[in-house]
């Protein structure tokens, strides 16, 4: 298995920094229209990061208009030019899906005490 | 369609250059020594014959030994033939390796399945299983169901698909593209699953 990391090993981002669940991030999403690209930002809370090596995935939630969207972005995406961490959270737990049933104030993520 | 032996290593992704993220299986393909080249005066027609991995001397016959000495060669693990070889590039003894394949080209790769063991028509041929457990019926849940008529013709056709040892046998899978090549590793990845185990011998076709 160290074999087959060893093949993959350079698609593999190192630049990017550190965050967890609970942190508010922005992600700049390489957007294609035409034969034209510009970066498309994407803000909202960490709610899940999962997998290992090249498949590791991380879900972003925000409220858009009311609605709450998710998008799970693989870490390693070429598409992904920056990430941003805005602010870190305090939570308890790695997944955060119980914020799909909360709303408003109840939604929030504590910040993290420095 | 020239073609290589390889060796599954595993499975993994990989980005394309637009974003997509990909299924591959990574295999370890060649590098081939040619281990004699058929040709149509000598042989009727025309294929390299290439080796693959190595063998321990005291585990080949002397008169196989003597054809690998004859050559400077060292005994081979596998030995397949390959048609469709401009035959008259090739000598014996000469290294062929990944540099015959190109990226994004379609290839199909033919190897062994994964032994399943002694399976019934469910798993193995995709029968349905016999219905429902009402009616005092019991214990039929995965069951053939009827294998024939009565009477006449008071036998069993030949062929008649049941349960028994499945997997472990050749598959080929077609129109596997060519994802990425390393030639310094002899690695070729190839998008979607290949037959096999881990570490299975693999033949590789154009």
């Amino acid at each position: 298995m160290d074999n087959l990391k060893e093949f993959v090993a350079d698609q593999i981002k190192t630049d990017l920094p550190e965050f967890n669940p609970g942190d508010h991030i922005r992600v700049h999403v390489r957007v294609i229209e035409g034969d034209k690209e510009r970066i498309q930002p994407f803000e909202g809370d960490v709610i899940s990061i999962r997998g290992a090596g090249i498949s590791r995935t991380f879900t972003v939630r925000k409220i858009s208009s009311g609605v709450g969207v998710e998008r799970i972005f693989p870490i390693n995406s070429p598409k992904i030019a920056k990430i941003e961490v805005l602010k870190q959270g305090d939570v308890r737990r790695a997944k955060l899906f119980y914020l799909r049933n909360l709303s408003g104030k109840a939604a929030r993520i504590k910040n993290k005490a420095k | 369609m020239p073609g290589l032996i390889g060796k599954k290593i595993g499975m993994s992704n990989i980005f394309t250059d637009d974003g997509q993220l990909v299924p591959v299986t990574i295999i370890n393909a060649g590098p081939c020594p040619v281990l004699n080249v058929m040709t149509i005066e000598k042989n009727g027609y025309e294929a390299l014959q290439f080796g693959f991995g190595t063998r321990k001397e005291n585990r080949v016959s002397k008169p196989v030994l003597g054809q690998y000495k004859k050559q400077n060669l060292t005994p081979a693990q596998i030995v397949k033939e390959f048609r469709n070889f401009n035959v008259a590039d090739y000598k014996v003894g000469d290294s062929v390796g990944v540099e015959i394949f190109t990226q994004g080209d379609s290839v199909k790769v033919t190897g062994r399945s994964k032994g399943k063991g002694f399976q019934g028509v469910m798993r193995r041929h995709g029968f349905g299983g016999v219905g429902g457990t009402t009616h005092g019926q019991s214990d039929r849940l995965r069951a053939p169901g009827s294998i024939g008529a009565s009477s006449y013709p008071s036998r069993v056709f030949k062929g008649q698909r049941m349960a028994g040892r499945t997997g472990f046998e050749q598959v080929t899978v077609q129109n596997l593209k060519i994802v990425k090549i390393i030639p310094e590793k002899n690695i070729i990845m190839v998008k979607g699953a290949v037959p096999g185990a881990i570490n299975s011998i693999v033949e590789i076709n154009k």
